[in-house]
């Protein structure tokens, strides 16, 4: 029985839309190019909360708040969330269940959550297992750091090809109907490990899943670049991306001028952002806040976000551990028409 | 020329530890290791001192002088209460700056709130 399954690894939707989408920014974020996609920009990166945390669940709470909000719903209304982000045990998801009350799943795919989470809600959809299910995930360049590399309060500096996690949240509620963006396909990927083993280097140690998710929801769909408008990879910054394309290139799919990155839209050059933005609140934020606006206004037709994470910890990392990485794809598309 | 001295001196051993940093895929932590360890084993070959002596701050100024200030505190207590000095002797000659380093930090974090 293969069902709505497409290939190995693919599932395919006929009645998912998207609702609505919310993304909340920091201040770096802020001043970036997409700065004024964003529904809120914070101008203070505490928040005015005790803690970093905080100041992460914050964001994460706003932006699931704004999104039902936006789709004309409240909280009691939706039936499930899924979510999730990069601290332990997904705190910042966690707590903000908590204060929502809402039937919970948490998710860690590291910075391939957003799209993860994607994925499974819209599933919950398609199968017919609830009407309106919130997806989000967040994070935060402080507790990030202190979480992966070193405490801000250390000071210590920063390798060239380090990426900068973004302080962001993206929202998006899912639906049977009422939006003008459905979600067709999702693309489950497999882990992927080359045994890179340096974590100021994530974009090449993640570029492998990237392209193998994407090559294979070709496959799967039948479909090729010239199929999408864009094809959006979460974080995998410049490097990341440049071998990406080489990737694909050897396995003869030309993926041409369709090719971005979340992280490389989200900070321009002169912002410091080195190899680029990355965590999970990226591609959620560029997505709910930019790419679903985009979608929405019909600057764009069909698009695959490709949420790409680094699966290891830094307990693995110190205990000499190579860095497992992993990347699904959703496809998502305007609705012919507007409003269904 | 003193001057002068302490900062080409001190100046090359960052560099040095600068480039280590950016070249290989040491994390600062191994870095810190790396040239406190460096200035330890030339302090005991007594390469170290006359470093000091002819950049003063270029060389006491930058991380390897931690390692010189350890062993030649072990040396010295060495000569005044035998082998145990050896144990004794680093941590007593580097006091003022770990114990500094400490009341520090501790009465920074309580000050100041950590902001980007």
């Amino acid at each position: 029985m293969r069902g709505k399954r497409k290939g190995r690894q693919t599932w395919t939707f006929s009645c998912v839309e998207v609702l609505a989408g919310a993304a909340i920014a920091g201040p770096k974020e802020g001043r970036g190019p997409l700065g004024d996609r964003f529904d809120i920009v914070k101008d203070d990166e505490l928040m005015g909360m005790r803690s970093w945390e905080q100041a992460e669940m914050c964001l994460m709470e706003e932006a699931v708040r704004l999104a039902v909000l936006k789709a004309g719903l409240r909280p009691e209304q939706v039936d499930f969330m899924l979510a999730g982000d990069l601290l332990n045990q997904i705190i910042c998801c966690n707590f903000t269940a908590r204060n929502l009350s809402l039937p919970f799943l948490g998710l860690f795919a590291a910075c391939a959550t957003f799209a993860e989470a994607l994925a499974l809600g819209s599933l919950i959809i398609e199968g017919g297992f609830g009407g309106a299910v919130l997806t989000a995930s967040c994070s935060h360049n402080k507790t990030a750091e202190r979480q992966y590399r070193y405490p801000v309060e250390q000071n210590v500096q920063r390798a060239p090809t380090a990426h900068w996690t973004v302080t962001a949240s993206g929202a998006v509620l899912l639906g049977l109907t009422g939006g003008r963006v459905r979600v067709t396909h999702a693309t489950i990927g497999e882990v992927v490990d080359l045994g890179v083993k340096n974590p100021n280097d994530m974009g090449s140690a993640m570029a492998p899943a990237a392209a193998k998710t994407i090559s294979a929801h070709f496959a799967d769909t039948g479909r090729s670049p010239r199929d999408y408008d864009l094809v959006v990879t979460g974080d995998l910054g410049e490097f990341g991306t440049a071998l990406v394309r080489e990737l694909l290139f050897e396995e003869g799919i030309d993926i041409m001028d369709r090719l971005a990155d979340c992280g490389l839209m989200i900070f321009d050059e002169k912002q410091d952002a080195h190899a680029g933005g990355s965590g999970a609140g990226c591609s959620a934020s560029v997505f709910a806040g930019h790419l679903l606006r985009e979608l929405e206004a019909g600057r764009l037709n069909r698009i695959l976000l490709v949420g790409t994470g680094a699966l290891f910890s830094p307990t693995s990392y110190q205990q000499g551990e190579s860095i497992p990485c992993v990347a699904h794809a959703c496809a998502v598309e305007r609705l012919e028409g507007g409003k269904s | 020329m003193d001057f002068l001295l302490a900062f080409i001196i001190g100046g090359l051993i960052c560099v040095a530890a600068q480039i280590t940093l950016d070249a290989t895929p040491l994390t600062p932590a191994h870095v810190m290791v790396l040239f406190v360890s460096l200035g330890a084993i030339a302090s005991a070959l007594g390469l170290y001192q006359p470093l000091v002596e002819l950049a003063g701050a270029g060389a006491t100024i930058p991380l390897p002088s931690f390692g010189h200030a350890l062993v030649q505190g072990m040396l010295e207590e060495f000569k005044l209460s035998g082998w145990l000095g050896l144990i004794s002797g680093g941590l007593k000659a580097t006091s003022l700056a770990l114990t500094v380093a400490i009341i520090m930090g501790f009465l920074t974090a309580l000050v100041f709130n950590p902001r980007d």
